[in-house]
């Protein structure tokens, strides 16, 4: 292990929402790579920005908007030095200097000081009583003022005037909102919108004067005033300027970094110094400055990739989108609504419901959404608009929202918004939008695992994982930011899943209870999440000397067959490559027969299913299939499933290789192994694709001259074409390159991780290097898949019906005449 | 009163497993954990009745294998956030003998 002699020095400045979701990204990317160490002036962990304004309207705490606190700090061997400033970085000897003269060397310097609030240079501005809004310092000033005086004046009709205003308001004080034109948030809303949006904020209380500019701000020690240009004073014992915020560079300008109107970066982060990275409000990319969080969290992903040295992601700018975080208003905005004469405009104003909207096309693409009073197709909008789509076929009633199009169910990403309540989303345990969303707000759940633990939804196969975030986002609106921890294996455990698997090698660990003694496990037999984990880490890891677990196996497994919602099983036998014959079918036909099984169904990978068969029915059922010369089809396993074919060259006008002989070969070598999650192939003959090769964890397309080898794809809830990874001349190759792909999966992969996941974790071209490029490494992982092979294939259901392999598992213990 | 009735030997139930005895009233799942005690329940999970016996068992409690409701060994509960209750029955091992005593009311339901 790298200690921290030996470690690379990351410095971070800025304990802010960019820097620290850099680095807990990269903590996710390569936990061990570097020690850490985070300067924040401010003297708390890190929280969250954006919810500064509920806690200043009394409907948040300060600890309730906590991200990350302390211990987390400390958990992943960050030093955090809270409350200390960098007034100097020296990039001649690569160290930070502290205000306090202390300096500190880096190798790699992360710069993320977000922007300071801007202060109108006006006489009076540095009275007592002035404040910008930019940190919990400011808004524990807001509060004090609130209780001590009466009357605030907030200088900025923006998207942070406006929540300062109503804050203010909403803690007992009169308001007035001072803006310099005739539209409030002019930069977000059109002047109807604005229109609106200023009628309900009046109905509510606040005052606005505007347009209006403001000359002074007047008072001896503390301020009591504001004077305007047209001669008017107002009383003011707070005023808070809201007029913008310029991002905090001057470190980074004093150490001889190119700047201009904020630090110039690259698009991998990196400024004119290759060493120094800046991510956050504080940079300019490609010409623009942000100061909205999702920009700045696609910026820490990418920065984070580089920092962890699998350097292939850049940055390629952002469009963002706004919400007013004002209870009871629904404001959304997006895009670029100025009107010009080569852009079509949609409105739709209906004044009694109090509902605007205004879409924006050109080349029949939508470039801007305002929309006021109902704002449920906002991420809708926003899809379309970020993704370019053609929406000209949806013109008409392109303004009716996402519900009137039919647009939603298992595609439509950002479909929830317009989801009604009783749309079922989470398919597995049946649960309905309405009984998520009751349970986010009645229950204040903030994370998917809260979700999952009180809904049940999104537990199960988990395909629906990303509708119900979406739901959370949606229910949530801006606070459904928090950032992901690295993520531990389970509850019973803080360790991660690459923590787990690396210490299972360097220890040696070889039974469930000796990972979870050595790991420090806080629960006394894991749980149902971590010991199927465990188990299966451990067999990939030690084939041959690992002896499998069955009670830390889920049912399916341990009874090879799938458990149905009534607890009888469902059977699927092997058909090599979807070919079967006469006398298999035959067999199958007199085993539903004779064990009256009710539902005989083809499976979505090409071969049959019998459901509803009793649980002591299986060891004879298998018997049966076992005589006609079938085995399992592992269809409950995580692992090698099914080979979809075509019928290819051997009997396709069209087809170029014999897939149909390719895909038995690569079911006959690879079936019986077990891997992270379950893996589907696909084998077909020409780029018609009938095999739908493409959509597959791996699949091949036959093409005249070789074999083209994808994966990574996914057709469940998520629809995921597959990546392309090489081209081979030969099957032998193909073959190879299959099976090192699959080992190396088995290898890395997290429990229940698909492919495709890995795959976006990992990284496209760090797979290929090792298993396309480095042709030594792709021979030493295919011996060890072709190893590991001995042990697994043998038929679990012959063990079970004719060698009595876990006999009891399939008896009762008693049977009781008399209860 | 209780009536004891004996089911089967200890070895017989695999160390944290289950099996299952067959009553008029329904299936009760025997339960034996990592330190050889047992308990004996409905198989049948408050949540939508999943086979409880099926599940995977971790210190004194068991995962229904259908939705991964966990309920307590010892009093059928349902463990927070998830709500029910699944019939206890008393069972004890003597001698390697294991003893279980029907509770009637598990034949109602
Ligand atoms: C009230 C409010 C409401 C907002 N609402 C939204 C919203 O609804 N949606 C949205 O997307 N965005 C919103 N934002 C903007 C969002 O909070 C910012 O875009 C985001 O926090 C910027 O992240 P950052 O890391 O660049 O800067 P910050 O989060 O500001 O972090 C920078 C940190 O660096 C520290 N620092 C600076 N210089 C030094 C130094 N020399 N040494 C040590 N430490 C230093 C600062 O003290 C600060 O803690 C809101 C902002 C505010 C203030
Ligand atoms: S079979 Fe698959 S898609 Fe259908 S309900 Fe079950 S998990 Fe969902
Ligand atoms: S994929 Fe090509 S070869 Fe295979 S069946 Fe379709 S058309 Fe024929
Ligand atoms: S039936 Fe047991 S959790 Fe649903």
């Amino acid at each position: 292990m790298l200690d921290k002699v030996t470690k690379q020095k990351l410095v971070v400045i800025g304990n802010g929402m960019a820097g620290i979701r850099t680095v807990e990204a990269l903590l996710e990317r390569a936990p061990d790579l570097y020690d850490i160490t985070v300067f924040g002036s401010e003297p708390y962990g890190n929280y969250n920005r954006i919810l500064l304004s509920p806690v200043l309207a009394g409907e948040k705490t300060v600890d309730d908007i906590m991200l990350n606190t302390v211990d987390w700090y400390e958990d992943n061997n960050i030093t955090l030095r809270k409350g200390e400033t960098i007034s100097m970085i020296d990039r001649r000897t690569c160290e930070v200097v502290t205000d306090a003269g202390d300096r500190v060397p880096y190798d790699r310097l992360l710069i993320a000081t977000g922007s300071n609030p801007i202060m109108l240079p006006l006489p009076g501005k540095d009275l007592q009583g002035v404040i910008g809004f930019r940190d919990i310092y400011d808004v524990d000033r807001m509060i004090k003022a609130s209780t001590d005086y009466r009357n605030a004046v907030v200088i900025g009709g923006g998207l942070l005037g406006l929540e300062a205003a109503n804050g203010l308001m909403k803690r007992g004080m009169n308001v007035t909102v001072v803006h310099l034109l005739d539209t409030l948030m002019e930069r977000q809303l059109d002047p109807v919108a604005g229109g609106l949006l200023r009628k309900s904020l009046e109905e509510r209380g606040m005052v606005f004067k505007m347009p209006a500019q403001t000359q002074a701000i007047l008072g001896e020690e503390r301020v009591t005033g504001v004077r305007f240009g047209d001669g008017t004073e107002l009383a003011a014992d707070l005023v808070v300027m809201a007029v913008g915020i310029r991002p905090n560079f001057e470190l980074a300008k004093k150490a001889g970094l190119y700047c201009e109107r904020g630090i110039v970066v690259s698009d991998t982060m990196q400024t004119y110094d290759g060493r120094i990275y800046a991510v956050g409000e504080c940079v300019q990319h490609r010409r623009q400055t942000y100061g909205l969080v999702a920009p700045l969290f696609d910026q820490a992903k990418v920065c984070a990739n580089h920092l962890a040295m699998k350097g292939f992601a850049t940055y390629d700018g952002s469009v963002t989108s706004t919400k007013l975080k004002v209870t009871g208003i629904d404001l959304f905005s997006a895009g670029d609504f100025s009107p010009g004469p080569d852009k079509e405009e949609i409105v739709l104003q209906d004044a009694n419901r109090g509902v605007y909207k205004r879409i924006i096309l050109k080349d029949k693409k939508i470039v801007g959404a305002v929309l006021y009073g109902d704002t449920i197709d906002g991420p809708w909008y926003f899809q379309h608009l970020r993704d370019g789509t053609d929406v000209s076929h949806m013109r008409e009633r392109l303004v009716f929202g996402a519900a009137n199009l039919g647009e939603g169910g298992v595609s439509g990403q950002n479909s929830v918004a317009a989801m009604s309540d009783e749309t079922e989303i989470c398919g597995c345990n049946g649960v309905c939008k309405g009984a998520i969303v009751k349970a986010i707000s009645e229950k204040k759940l903030f994370t998917l695992d809260d979700v999952r633990a009180h809904t049940k939804a999104s537990s199960s196969c988990g395909s629906c994982t990303g509708l119900v975030e979406q739901v959370l986002a949606f229910t949530l609106g801006g606070d459904y930011s928090a950032a992901p921890k690295v993520k531990p294996l389970c509850k019973c455990t803080d360790h991660s899943h690459d923590d787990v698997r690396r210490v299972i090698v360097e220890q040696q660990l070889k039974t469930i209870p000796a990972v979870m003694r050595f790991m420090e496990w806080k629960t006394l037999n894991g749980c149902h999440s971590c010991r199927p984990a465990l188990n299966y880490y451990l067999l990939a890891t030690w084939p041959g000397e690992y002896r499998d677990d069955q009670q830390s196996r889920f049912i399916n497994e341990r009874v090879h067959a799938n458990i149905q919602k009534d607890g009888t099983y469902s059977v699927v036998p092997r058909m090599w490559g979807g070919v079967t014959t006469p006398s298999e079918l035959r067999a199958i036909a007199d085993v539903a027969e004779k064990f009256n099984i009710p539902t005989v169904k083809v499976t979505g990978g090409q071969r049959i299913d019998l459901l509803g068969v009793k649980k002591e029915d299986l060891p004879a059922v298998w018997a049966d299939l076992n005589d006609a010369g079938m085995v399992s089809g592992h269809a409950y396993a995580k692992g090698l499933r099914t080979v979809k074919t075509c019928v290819g060259s051997e009997w396709c006008r069209f087809g170029t290789q014999d897939s149909t002989g390719l895909g038995v070969r690569l079911e006959k070598f690879m079936w019986g192994s077990w891997t992270p999650a379950k893996v589907k192939l696909g084998v077909s003959g020409c780029p018609r694709n009938c095999a739908e090769a493409t959509c597959k964890d791996v699949g091949v397309v036959c093409v005249d001259s070789g074999y083209e080898i994808h994966f990574a794809g996914a057709a469940g809830l998520h629809i995921k074409g597959t990546e392309f990874l090489t081209k081979v001349e030969t099957e032998d190759e193909t073959l190879e390159v299959i099976v090192a792909l699959t080992q190396l999966y088995r290898e890395e992969g997290w429990y229940l991780e698909r492919m495709y996941k890995w795959c976006d974790r990992v990284g496209l071209e760090q797979i290929r290097k090792r298993v396309v490029d480095d042709v030594a490494n792709r021979k030493a992982l295919f011996a060890r898949f072709a190893y590991s092979q001995q042990f697994a294939q043998t038929d679990p259901w012959a063990e079970r019906a004719s060698h009595g392999v876990d006999r009891n598992e399939f008896a009762p213990l008693a049977e009781l005449e008399l209860a | 009163m209780t009536n004891w009735i004996e089911i089967g030997a200890l070895d017989d139930i695999p160390r944290l497993g289950s099996r299952v005895v067959r009553t008029p009233g329904g299936n009760i799942a025997v339960f034996r954990t990592e330190s050889d005690e047992v308990f004996a329940l409905d198989d049948r999970c408050p949540h939508k009745g999943g086979p409880l016996s099926q599940g995977i068992v971790h210190n004194k409690r068991v995962t229904c294998p259908l939705h991964n409701f966990v309920i307590e060994l010892a009093s059928g509960q349902a463990v927070a956030p998830d709500e029910g209750c699944t019939h206890t029955h008393p069972a004890k091992v003597e001698n390697g003998v294991v003893w279980l005593s029907v509770r009637q009311a598990a034949a109602v339901s």
